[in-house]
């Protein structure tokens, strides 16, 4: 903790990495995982395929894809920022996909029916209420993608994980500790906050709004 | 204007051996109320939403106030066509107004025209909007939410009203209060309306004429009245329950079988009812309450005078028979 406050200049310098690449990588991801997501519940024969050789790729461990990517991609952060940008793909296309998938068919015929085009059910009716889903993959995607932007550290990618891994090969427990906290408060912050944005859709429920006293008649 | 006219309509989907719909022709009139009525699986959803082109026809034609409602534009067609489903399929991230404003908003209207539209939809259908309005439909009751349903299609104040077996999900009071919600409704505004239903009593209740289907084709399309004393054939005999006396009373008004008050006449203690309620209703009073006739007044005035008699008479004249 001491190290922490001693050091303000490294460990801003450290953070900004980390979240430079944590959000860069979320962005391309989120870029990606909405059309693939699409295409997934258009048409669903699509599913075992591209879900499935998403799962695939989210069994190998992040430290032995990494290495994988390091010949094509160099020791740098680009690897790592692939590397999350894959397994944020996982979590993303998967909630995406199955948010879509869970809309009632009667309100998608309802707004079909009432004389919406394809734009406005997409921006009226199918974003709002996947949006709470998809919000939550992204806040799962967000801490995978923190954790694996501390081991980025190792690939020359910087972030806060440096602390850790310098701190082992020096012996310096207090930069440890200091590294560990300053991932889990960041994993903490990041998750606190998507929360709050999940809360902020509308709906019942999510407000808090009581229901009425049921009406005996009609 | 709602008038709708089917041509040699039918529908065949691709996975099916014989027709979902099968040269279905009839013609609704401007203000009337049509139910279509069958077993599950006889086709009457799927012809009802091939009139907001949910699905198309394989061939045949139909027709929108004289317009092929092929050369219209769909969600154009579909905006002036109110849409109600069963478990109303109302938008849960909305809340009740934002909902019912839905078409009003396709439609461009202007703000304050919206939000008045809201308010006068919620007091036809007697949901207080101040209690409402920022509900969402979650918080809504069964019966509650089918009212909203209604409000909603018909915010856009469109010419026509397809519903779709509305009711089926709901218990048999709060269905019955909604079918007398419906004719009041239709007394006030004068809609088209389409109506799915397998459910003989609300057919009964709501239709000025009743399409008959089975396995895609219309077996008879004709006045309740007609339906019970003269089915087409032995299907719609045992469908509508032909035989059942008390059912045929329910179709017939009191008018039909009230006889002039003889001028001697004072005695004003009779149970009454009005020339429009049903002879079945009539039944039921005298029955409940033994007396020997009932009044007919309409307005605060006498008019005629039924007895137990009239009703048996009326009845054996009208038996149905099987054909």
């Amino acid at each position: 903790m001491s190290y922490l406050l001693s050091h303000p200049g490294d460990l801003l310098a450290l953070l900004g990495q980390h979240l430079g690449m944590t959000g860069l990588a979320l962005a391309i991801a989120i870029f990606l995982a909405v059309p693939l997501a699409l295409l997934v519940a258009r048409l669903p024969w699509l599913n075992i395929p591209i879900l499935g050789s998403l799962g695939v790729l989210y069994t190998i461990p992040s430290l032995a894809l990494m290495i994988f990517l390091v010949p094509i991609f160099g020791l740098n952060a680009t690897s790592v920022i692939v590397a999350m940008v894959l397994y944020a793909q996982v979590i993303l296309v998967r909630h995406l996909s199955v948010g879509l998938a869970g809309l009632d068919p009667d309100v998608m015929a309802a707004a079909r029916a009432m004389g919406m085009n394809l734009w406005q059910r997409w921006w009226w009716v199918q974003v709002p209420l996947v949006l709470p889903v998809f919000l939550a993959g992204v806040r799962l995607a967000t801490i995978v993608a923190i954790a694996i932007a501390t081991i980025g550290a190792k690939f020359n990618a910087g972030g806060l994980g440096k602390l850790l891994f310098d701190g082992l090969q020096t012996n310096r427990y207090d930069k440890i500790v200091a590294g560990a906290i300053a991932v889990a408060a960041l994993a903490l912050a990041m998750n606190g906050l998507l929360l709050w944005l999940e809360q902020l859709c509308p709906g019942p429920g999510r407000r808090k709004s009581a229901p009425g006293p049921p009406e005996p008649l009609g | 204007m709602g008038d709708l006219q089917f041509e040699e309509v039918s529908l065949r989907f691709p996975s099916e051996s014989r027709p979902a719909v099968h040269h279905v022709t009839g013609q609704i009139h401007s203000g009337e109320v049509v139910v279509i009525l069958g077993p599950s699986g006889c086709g009457k959803t799927t012809l009802l939403k091939m009139v907001n082109r949910l699905y198309e026809p394989t061939s045949g034609q139909i027709f929108l106030d004289g317009v092929n409602i092929q050369k219209l534009k769909v969600t154009r067609l579909r905006q002036q066509i109110g849409y109600v489903i069963q478990q109303a399929g109302l938008f849960p991230h909305m809340t009740v107004a934002a909902n019912i404003a839905v078409v009003p908003r396709l439609l461009g209207w202007p703000k304050p025209q919206i939000q008045a539209r809201i308010d006068e939809m919620l007091d036809l259908v007697r949901l207080s909007p101040g209690e409402f309005r920022h509900r969402y439909p979650a918080q809504l009751s069964g019966g509650q939410q089918q009212r909203v349903g209604i409000a909603r299609a018909l915010a856009g104040n469109p010419t026509m009203l397809l519903m779709d077996e509305p009711f089926g999900a709901i218990d048999g009071i709060t269905r019955t209060a909604l079918q007398d919600e419906i004719l009041r409704l239709q007394r006030q505004l004068k809609k088209t309306i389409l109506f799915v239903s397998h459910d003989v009593e609300e057919a009964l209740r709501l239709a000025d004429r009743i399409l008959v289907m089975r396995q895609g084709e219309v077996v008879q399309f004709d006045s309740p009245l007609t339906l019970l004393t003269q089915p087409a054939d032995e299907f719609v005999y045992t469908l509508l329950g032909a035989d059942d006396m008390v059912r045929q009373l329910g179709v017939l008004p009191v008018s039909a079988a009230m006889t002039a008050i003889p001028p001697e006449d004072h005695n004003g203690a009779r149970p009454t009812l009005s020339p429009q309620d049903n002879l079945r209703e009539a039944l039921s009073l005298i029955l409940r309450t033994g007396a020997p006739a009932l009044t007919i007044s309409q307005a605060g005035q006498p008019v005629g005078l039924l007895t137990l008699e009239r009703i048996r008479k009326l009845a054996v004249g009208k038996g149905g028979t099987p054909p």
